[in-house]
Order: C-alpha cells, then sequence, then structure tokens
C-alpha cells in the first residue's frame, strides 16, 4: 500500500530553503563594529593584541616573501594578504595538539604552529631540509594536489579519535578545491565516522583565474555539508572574530565526539594566486580589488583595538620591525643550508635504502667525493 | 603443518601481525563483517574487533587518504583496494602521497602503509578487475610491490611487508586465492622483500617470473624436462625492488634467460629484467633474452581471457627459440 502524502514534494523549494539558511556569520563589520554582541567570542585584550600581532606580521612577511622572489631569492611562493582573518583566525583557535594540513597557501598558519620560518623559506626554495618536521610538531608540509589533504585529514582525524585524544584534525583548501573528488570524499568519510575534524574552505573567490560562480551552481559552499550530513558554516572570512569564533565551535564539537564541520570564509587575496606569473588583471577588475579592501581584516581588527585602547601605531610598528629582523635572520639561516647533493635525496627515499637505489647512491657518493 | 590455500594463508598473515601490533588496522570496502569479498578478512573483525577491523565508505581515493592519516598517527594501516582494476581511483593516494611521505618530509615522516588488492586474469571477473598493473606501482620511486606466488610466499612476505615502514603494493592474483593447497607453519615467519625465489633448478635456461606465471613456468619446466632440457625457474616475489643477484647468478649458471609476465608487453616489468640481464651478464649469453607476455591490448576480461593469457605452450615455445638459438 502506498503511503499517503501530505503534501507534494518540491524539490525545488527544498533547495532553496535549504541554500537561504546559510547566512554569513559575522561578528565585526568593516568598520571595527561588533555587530553580533551575542557571538562575539569575548577574547582576552591580550588574546586580541596576539591576534592582532600575527596579522600584521603575516602582512609583513606576505611583501617580503614577494619581493625576495622578485629578487630570485625564494622559489615557490603563494600570496597570503587579504587572508590573514581566515588563516590565522582559525588558527587562533587551536592548540599544539591539533594538526595541520595546509593547502599550499596556508603557510602562515603552520609557522604559527611553530614551523621555524626558515624552514619555510627552504620549502619555498625546494630544499629538503624545509618540510624536516620536529618530533611533536603536527603539521604536514604545503600540499600541492588540491584537496589531497582533505582525506588525509580524515585519517588524521580517526587516528586521533580511536587514540582518545582530545585534539583535532584541521584542513585547508580554497573554492577551486571544493570541487574535487577527495574534498567530496574527506567530508563524506569523515562524517561516517563522526572523526574530529574541521574543513576549511577560503573561498577568495578565484582558483587562480576561474571565478567561484564557475565552480557550482551551490549558492554557498558551506551547504555542501549538508550532503554529508555533516554541520556547515559560512563565515565573513574578512572577520577575525567571527572566523575565530566558528572554528572554536567547530573544535568544541569534534573533541565532544560530535563530529566534523565544513567551514566556508568568504575572503579575497589581493595578489596573484602564485608568484610564477599570474597576472590577476587578466581576471578581475581593480574595481573589484578596492571593494574588497575596504573589508580588509588588518583594518577592521585595527579600529576596533584602536577604539578599545589596545593598539597604536607605535605597538604596530613595533611589530612590524619584529617581522622585517626575523625575516632577515631567517633568510640568513636559510642561505646556510648545506648544497643539496642528489645522494641526500637517494637517501631519503626509503628506510631500508634497496638495491637499485644503493647502487645509484654509490656512483653520485663517488662523484660527489670528487 | 596445515594444508592452506593462498588466501588463506593470507588470513593467517593478517591475523598474527593484528595480535603482534595492536598499531595494525585492517579497513576498505567489506572487509568488516562480510569479512572480504573473497574472504581475506573473514573472522577479523570478530576477533579484533571494529575498532581496528572496519568497513569504508564506497571510494577508493578516501581509503588511501586515510591509511595515510592514520599512519600519522602510528598506525599501521592495512587497507585493502577491492580489485586493483580500481587503482586508478586512488594513484594520488599512492605515487602522489604516500610513496613521496617520506621523501617530501625531509626523511621525517613516513607511510608504513600495505596496500592488499586483489588482481590478475583467468577468473572471468567483469571488467577493470584483473589487470595486471602492477608496472604501473614498481615505476613509482618511493613503493614496494609485492607479487607472491605460493601460499607460504603469501603469508612470509605479507607479514614483511606490513612490518616494513615504506609503502608496500602487495598484489594478490585472484587465480591463485584457491587453486591449490600448500603447507604452511602456524607460527610466525617472514620472507624478505627484495628477494627473489628459485622455485626449480636447472642448468640449460632461467625462466624468471612472477604471480600466476610461476605457476605456467613450472608447467613448462616439466614438459621441456621430457625433452631432456634443464630449466630453472626464478620467482621473482618482489617486482620492486628487483633481486638482481639472484637473477644474475642463475643468468651466469645457465647462459640462456627468458622473462614471463601476464601484463601486457609494453614498458613492462620484463623489459627491465632483460634490461638489468643485458647490463650486467651479456657476455655470459648464450642467446636473446626473450619475452613471453600478454599482447597490447586493453585486458578482455571473461570470454577471451584463455586466448589473451600467457600460458605454459606460449611459454615452452619461446623457450624453445632460446634454448635452440
Amino acid at each position: 500500500m502506498a503511503a499517503k502524502k501530505s503534501q507534494q514534494f518540491d524539490p525545488v523549494e527544498t533547495l532553496n530553503a535549504i541554500e537561504e539558511k546559510f547566512e554569513m556569520v559575522q561578528i565585526l563589520n568593516e568598520e571595527g563594529e561588533i555587530v553580533n554582541e551575542e557571538a562575539d567570542p569575548k577574547l582576552s585584550d591580550e588574546d586580541l593584541q596576539e591576534l592582532m600581532t600575527r596579522m600584521v606580521y603575516t602582512r609583513i612577511l606576505d611583501q617580503r616573501s614577494i619581493s625576495l622572489n622578485r629578487q630570485g631569492r625564494l622559489g615557490f611562493y603563494a600570496p597570503t594578504a587579504g587572508q590573514e582573518a581566515s588563516q590565522l583566525a582559525s588558527h587562533f583557535a587551536l592548540t599544539k595538539e591539533d594538526f595541520i594540513l595546509p593547502g599550499y597557501r596556508d603557510v602562515p598558519q603552520l609557522i604559527w604552529h611553530g614551523w621555524p620560518l626558515h624552514q619555510a623559506f627552504l620549502f619555498s626554495r625546494g630544499h629538503f631540509m624545509g618540510n624536516q618536521m620536529a618530533e611533536g610538531l603536527n603539521i604536514l608540509p604545503p600540499q600541492i594536489i588540491i584537496g589531497a589533504q582533505f582525506i588525509q585529514a580524515t585519517g588524521v582525524a580517526l587516528g586521533m579519535q580511536k587514540r582518545k585524544k582530545e585534539a583535532v584534525a584541521v584542513t585547508y583548501t580554497g573554492d577551486g578545491g571544493s570541487s574535487q573528488g577527495d574534498f567530496y570524499e574527506g567530508i563524506n568519510f569523515a562524517g561516517a565516522f563522526r572523526a574530529p575534524a574541521i574543513f576549511i574552505v577560503q573561498n577568495n573567490q578565484y582558483a587562480i583565474s576561474t571565478p567561484r560562480e564557475l565552480q557550482t551552481s551551490a549558492k554557498t559552499i558551506a551547504q555542501k555539508a549538508v550532503s554529508a550530513g555533516i554541520p556547515g558554516v559560512l563565515v565573513d572570512g574578512m572577520d577575525p572574530l567571527a572566523v575565530y569564533a566558528v572554528t572554536r565551535d567547530a573544535r568544541e564539537r569534534a573533541v565532544k565526539g560530535d563530529g566534523p564541520t565544513l567551514i566556508e570564509t568568504l575572503c579575497y587575496r589581493y595578489g596573484p594566486h602564485t608568484m610564477a606569473g599570474d597576472d590577476p588583471t587578466r581576471y578581475r577588475t581593480s574595481d573589484i580589488d578596492s571593494e574588497w579592501e575596504k573589508k580588509d581584516p588588518l583594518v577592521r581588527f585595527r579600529k576596533y583595538l584602536e577604539a578599545k585602547g589596545i593598539w597604536d601605531e607605535s605597538k604596530e610598528n613595533e611589530v612590524i620591525e619584529k617581522a622585517k629582523e626575523e625575516i632577515k635572520a631567517a633568510i640568513k639561516k636559510a642561505d646556510g643550508a648545506p648544497k643539496q647533493k642528489v645522494s641526500d635525496l637517494l637517501e631519503i627515499m626509503y628506510e631500508d635504502v634497496p638495491f637499485n637505489v644503493q647502487e645509484q647512491l654509490d656512483i653520485y657518493k663517488a662523484k660527489e667525493s670528487k | 603443518m596445515a594444508q592452506l590455500t593462498m588466501i588463506q594463508a593470507i588470513t593467517e598473515a593478517l591475523k598474527t601481525e593484528m595480535k603482534n601490533d595492536e598499531n595494525v588496522l585492517v579497513f576498505g570496502e567489506d572487509v568488516g563483517n562480510n569479512g572480504g569479498v573473497f574472504r581475506a578478512t573473514e573472522g577479523l573483525q570478530k576477533e579484533f574487533g571494529e575498532d581496528r577491523v572496519f568497513d569504508t565508505p564506497l571510494a577508493e581515493s578516501g581509503i588511501g587518504g586515510l591509511a595515510i592519516g592514520l599512519a600519522l598517527q602510528g598506525y599501521r594501516p592495512v587497507p585493502e583496494i577491492q580489485f586493483f582494476g580500481f587503482v586508478f581511483e586512488v594513484m594520488d593516494s599512492i605515487s602522489g602521497q604516500m610513496a613521496r611521505m617520506r621523501f617530501r618530509s625531509g626523511g621525517s615522516l613516513s607511510s608504513p602503509v600495505t596496500i592488499r588488492s586483489p588482481f590478475g586474469g583467468g577468473v572471468h571477473t567483469p571488467e577493470m578487475h584483473a589487470d595486471s598493473l602492477e608496472g604501473l606501482m614498481a615505476a613509482q620511486p618511493g613503493l614496494k610491490v609485492v607479487i607472491p606466488s605460493t601460499p607460504y610466499d603469501a603469508k612470509g612476505l605479507l607479514i614483511s611487508a606490513i612490518r616494513d615502514n615504506d609503502p608496500v603494493i602487495f598484489l594478490e592474483h585472484m587465480k591463485l586465492y584457491r587453486s591449490f593447497r600448500q603447507e604452511v607453519p602456524e607460527e610466525e615467519y617472514t620472507i624478505p622483500l627484495g628477494k627473489a625465489d628459485v622455485k626449480r633448478e636447472g642448468k640449460d635456461l632461467t625462466i624468471i617470473a612472477y604471480g600466476a606465471m610461476v605457476q605456467e613456468s613450472m608447467k613448462a619446466a616439466e614438459e621441456l624436462e621430457k625433452e631432456n632440457y634443464s630449466v630453472e625457474v626464478v620467482d621473482l616475489r618482489t617486482i620492486q625492488p628487483l633481486d638482481i643477484e639472484t637473477i644474475i647468478a642463475s643468468v651466469e649458471k645457465t647462459g640462456r634467460a627468458m622473462v614471463v609476465q601476464e601484463a601486457q608487453k609494453q614498458a613492462g616489468i620484463a623489459a627491465g629484467v632483460v634490461a638489468e640481464i643485458t647490463d650486467r651478464a651479456i657476455l655470459t649469453l648464450e642467446a636473446p633474452v626473450l619475452r613471453v607476455t600478454a599482447p597490447d591490448s586493453v585486458f578482455p576480461f571473461s570470454q577471451a581471457e584463455q586466448v589473451w593469457l600467457p600460458n605454459s605452450k606460449d611459454i615452452v615455445e619461446t623457450a624453445k627459440k632460446v634454448l635452440t638459438f
């Protein structure tokens, strides 16, 4: 006997109703005013200053990295300016026990998690010592394959669950990354295992040149969480307080055993995709740039902290000077790394060197000792 | 000593290592309650619990990523790819990720993952189940690739693979799963990876093979014996890295060699073995080193399998060319 239908199911209406639910969470507006008192994470003054310090420092690191790249002193580099709130305020909600699986633009979170700056520079140059991770440093090197980190994050999270750790796996990708198969497999597996993972999509509007609206018909990326049966949140990615609050909440749910969360941070990268020849003027206008610059995370956070009387120009200059000095020292340290030899590369292929590698190792070592 | 099939020997190896090391996890599609589509994981979930033996959602790439992540938490994952023809879905996790973990991290991290997977023709599976894709794996620096040909070898090699701290692709030929039994000790033992085995000694010709082609080569050797040819059969067991020493020692003894693989001829394992022989032992050779392989077409599933797959007759025919050159 057929079930009675009380009313006709309307798939279009259902979709629209779901999409409308995904409203952007904002706490601090562009003017640096709290617009959502209830959601304000109420960070201490010290924490607010620390978060601002990290954002200012990272903006300087970005500027210096770009000019070092232009001088030929850095290799692969993906600019970060504009994404400081998305990157650093989400990271601010984590502990050192949490494991970060980054995309290639996520070097700042790794540095604030404990990756030494000179090693980040060595990574940029393709030196094998860059990614030599110290014991207890819970990060992977920047991932190049879009989305691969999402399925690995689920594995790390499942491992944490099995080890009964009070920790989470956090992974990042961009709006383009949300189109990859691994994105779906990662969030779906994590949902099925209720694994303690946080999936962060920094929607910076462009996958190299391809605009967000060409990636998907979905109104938001956050709503893709629904298909995996996990919570999804859309947040103002230029608002440090909102990004911090939603990540903190996601972390709390995860360590409580309530499973993973997908977070979409709406943000913008001011610079090119990478320093390897991308020209953003081919795919976006200066009008769009300036529209987003008005939303700048540093500008609004500075206004907020200044109004609270806990930030001023001299404090900011101190951070800028410190950043410049540390970057200089780190580059010097990176310059001092030993020149790479083919034998170094062969030696890190396997734990027990197999016959074919050993034979080549002997040949290269003989050549190198000449 | 128990007479076991290869599939039973594989289950024994998994049990042994799950008992020895609580970090060993077995997972994949249908490996839990169902015990795997070939029953390789039969009884494991009951014995070791759902925390250590579990079903995953149906997505090979996700399974590969899961293994990498679990390894980063100190586990020793033994995932199953249900049929090796599905490997294309998980190629990035294998070659792009776990094979490079040690290198990418400057030697500070590793992926001690053993991927088990059935493959091989002659059992009438659907398309994309039976293909011999081991060459694809052997071409990836950072991996080891193991293919046992007997129940005894399967147990010892799988235990070694699981204990290895680098990723190992462990390929199980479906035709060998239940085709014969062999005495397999109940106690644990290991067979080192990268060591070939002389399955039959001989003086006139060396046949180098692996997987199901070892059995075909043994049959061919018996046929040739009737005509008074003494044939040595070397079972590679590990195709990456190759056991060059054993291969060359045998070739230097017999002066004649041929290589047999079930895979298509193009860019195959056999070609690599031939190159190693000519590099190292060309002056001991009395004849060209010939190959017996499948033809360079796509694997024809089911009906045409038997005419397509290399067999002992093909091996005898080529062996005679080498022997009478």
